[in-house]
């Protein structure tokens, strides 16, 4: 299945169409038709993206409907018992719940300090270059390093750097950062929001630079105060920003795995399983390719669902704000 | 968070696999030289380690026609991936390790060659060398799959200095025999009485706790119980056994007679620091106790309920499936296998008790203290039922160690996670075995 096998034939349908001349028959549509010029051009990308992209995802179809093991050697076709089977499997719901509740619980914080951290930054004007440094720097470590940092140096209950700080503060130490059930989602929340808050708050600080000066200078002419500039100006005008930051952080959070990989492996108690753990155990520690490709295809339905509904309702804001 | 691409990354840096799969994939530099490649992929970090790498040090210094290529994978889950795939392809080391408890799920004849025994016993060992349970559970359909280098028990740490104080020493300075759970109870009290702390450690919670099923499975085989039957398809679990154990647990942590919450590191670092008398864990992690000069030694798991009994797995050596296994690479493999077992009591010295018997009479064994303290554990091993999903690191483990956890720090009643842990090995048996079937282990079961 190559890209350009596929398309051609469309180019044709295409001209039919919208009524354009056909392409001249005998292989001279090269010199004339546009498309073929910048087919050319996107080629190497469209082979890229079957091969990596397309292919796979075919693939992981097909073997979502076999019995198919780590080996790759003898799956038999089961239709679609291995959906049935993860659609009634109390596992596969706790860790769709996980994964809701990391959503959840990482997605607005993440949103409003990436906002905040963007207006302080924006406001203040003396060595602007350390805010941004500081605030975007944990976001280019690896997920690796950022895993080991927090297990090993701030988690530690007792002697770890987080229960050190609240000892400080005359509270009572010697929380199971990781090791209670009661905390640990709380704990990966944190590292994922220290770690990457630093994205979302670079991409409020670009539209922020973006909102013309001249709207803010018209509003202190009519003596708005600057509560009235945040809430009239700054924020409808960084609507679509945020519409863009709630949609790939909800995305972003709904993949969640390093972290969790790393720092519990879904415990203590599977209270940090999520979806990704769950198919990771089920096609790499059970060996069951097969199955786990089939949860991680009910998995991706979701994402296309959050991302469909999000598509919605942005362009019903769009229509609201344009009427 | 980072694209797909750096996170694969990130999952290969982790397991090892980046390394391991440069040494797999290139051609041995050594061939060129007239040398006999010899390819050897291992899941031993830590104490275990420094130990292996020391064997391997000696084994390339006494053959120089051989080109070793030792590889060090991340244990558990990622290390069996890793090791299944190459076998699937054909292109795998020629020699690995693998904890027996694994080898019905992982394919032997498929993922795995079976060793050739002539071969072997050129090489000075032969069946006879080896614990009959033991041996034959490295056999399938009456071939030799496995061959096992050692025995990991489940086995019972004391700090010398809080036991004396308390009364539990002999004469002699070891720990005295505790018959039944009546008089361990005792015991841990006589500590608590020293330390004004629990008087016990062991790992209760935390990432991929094996722990607590190792605990529950060590007192449950003592009561008689198992969890399948020999066949590994059917389940056995006895729900009054399986109770007694698991209110005995609960009990432990609930009366302050064990630390509620403490995961892998954190049992290590208490037991390091004499906050407690006495630690469960594996024999391995005698290396780390020696090393910050603790008073401490070692003994079997006292007998608390009605036979003596102890959670245990092998660390093997296995064949993984080549294309083209044979020639001198193959038997620079068996010759491979039978130094380092005739070697046994060098590895020894981190903890497991050897499986090649002849080492167990050695007087370089026998001056190991403490680890030869527990040498008649090797008698009464509980291993896993023979189920595809069962063994180190396994689905069975997860799943168990998830449940039993919930005992140790209360988030789960003794019956709640009786039934919990009903459902779920009878969903593993109900899951048919990825890899096919396969004939559960046995020496002359062909």
């Amino acid at each position: 299945m190559t890209a350009p096998a596929r398309t051609e034939p469309d180019t044709t349908a295409a001209h039919e169409a919208t009524g354009a001349p056909a392409p001249v028959p005998g292989g001279t549509a090269i010199r004339h038709g546009r498309f073929e010029h910048g087919l050319m051009f996107v080629a190497p990308f469209l082979a890229l993206y079957a091969l990596f992209l397309v292919w796979p995802v075919v693939l992981g179809i097909k073997m979502s409907l076999t019995s198919d093991n780590i080996t790759g050697s003898g799956g038999e076709y089961v239709g679609f018992d291995n959906y049935t089977e993860a659609l009634s499997d109390p596992d596969m719901w706790e860790a769709l719940w996980q994964t809701v509740w990391f959503t959840l619980l990482s997605t607005v914080p993440l949103v409003l300090l990436g906002l905040v951290m963007a207006l302080l930054a924006h406001g203040l004007r003396f060595v602007d270059w350390l805010w941004r440094l500081s605030w975007f720097a944990p976001y280019l470590l690896p997920s690796g390093v950022v895993g080991l940092l927090w297990l090993w140096i701030i988690y530690p209950a007792d002697f770890g750097l987080a229960d050190q700080l609240l000892a400080e503060f005359g509270l009572h130490p010697g929380i199971g950062w990781l090791t209670d059930p009661q905390y640990a989602m709380l704990s990966i929340v944190i590292t994922t929001i220290w770690w990457t808050v630093g994205f979302n708050f670079l991409l409020y600080l670009a539209a922020l630079q973006s909102i013309p000066q001249h709207l803010y200078e018209a509003a202190e002419l009519d003596g708005a105060t600057a509560w009235q500039r945040l809430w009239h100006i700054t924020l409808p005008m960084l609507r679509r920003t945020t519409g863009v930051v709630v949609i790939l952080q909800l995305l972003a959070s709904l993949k969640i795995f390093d972290q969790v990989y790393i720092m519990t492996q879904g415990g203590p108690d599977g209270a940090t399983r999520t979806t990704l753990l769950y198919v990771f155990e089920e096609g790499f520690t059970g060996y069951r390719i097969g199955y786990a490709s089939a949860a991680s295809y009910i998995f991706f339905a979701l994402i296309v669902l959050v991302s469909l509904i999000h598509l919605h309702l942005a362009r019903r804001t769009r229509q609201e704000s344009t009427s | 968070m980072l694209g797909s691409a750096a996170r694969l990354a990130g999952l290969v840096a982790l397991t090892g696999a980046g390394a391991a799969g440069t040494a797999s994939c290139a051609a041995p530099s050594s061939v060129a030289s007239g040398k006999t490649p010899l390819r050897y992929w291992h899941l031993f970090g830590g104490g275990d380690g420094v130990t292996m790498q020391a064997m391997l040090d000696a084994f390339e210094a006494e053959h120089a026609g051989i080109a070793l290529d030792a590889a060090q994978l991340e244990w558990g889950a990622p290390y069996y991936t890793k090791l299944g795939m190459a076998g699937a392809g054909g292109r795998a080391p020629e020699v690995a390790v693998l904890h027996l408890a694994r080898l019905p799920g992982f394919g032997p004849g498929k993922l795995l060659d079976a060793f050739d025994l002539d071969l072997l016993a050129e090489y000075g060992v032969r069946p006879g060398d080896f614990p009959a349970e033991i041996w034959d559970r490295g056999a399938i359909g009456g071939k030799q799959y496995a061959v096992p280098l050692d025995t990991h028990p489940l086995v019972l740490y004391y700090q010398t200095e809080i036991c004396e104080q308390a009364g539990l020493l002999r004469a002699d300075g070891r720990i005295k025999t505790l018959e039944g759970a009546g008089e361990f109870v005792d015991a841990l009290r006589a500590i608590r009485r020293v330390t004004g702390r629990p008087p016990l450690v062991m790992e209760t919670t935390g990432a991929d706790a094996a722990g607590p099923a190792r605990v529950f499975a060590t007192f449950y085989a003592q009561t008689g119980g198992t969890l399948l039957d020999d066949t590994g398809t059917r389940l056995t679990l006895d729900e009054d056994k399986a109770l007694r154990v698991l209110e005995f647990m609960r009990m432990l942590t609930h009366d302050g007679l064990a630390v509620r919450v403490a995961d892998y590191q954190g049992s290590v670092g208490i037991f390091n620091a004499g906050e407690t008398g006495l630690a469960l864990n594996g024999d391995w992690e005698v290396s780390t106790y020696l090393e910050t000069e603790l008073p401490f030694s070692m003994a079997p798991v006292p007998t608390l309920f009605d036979r003596p009994a102890a959670q245990a797995d092998s660390h093997s050596f296995v064949l993984p499936h080549q294309e083209d296994r044979g020639g001198e690479a193959n038997r620079a493999a068996h010759r491979f296998v039978a130094w380092m077992l005739r070697h046994s009591a060098d590895w020894a010295s981190g903890g497991h008790i050897p499986a090649y018997t002849p080492t167990l009479s050695k007087p370089a064994y026998l001056k190991l203290e403490p680890q030869s303290e527990y040498r008649h554990v090797i008698d009464y091993v509980a291993l896993d039922p023979p189920a595809w999903f069962a063994g180190s690191a396994s689905l069975m483990w997860l799943e168990l160690g998830h449940i039993f956890s919930g005992v140790f720090t209360g988030s789960r009643t003794p019956e709640s996670a009786l039934a919990e842990a009903r459902a779920g090995l009878k969903k593993l048996l109900d899951t048919p075995s990825p890899l096919g079937d396969i004939p559960a282990p046995g020496g002359d079961q062909a």
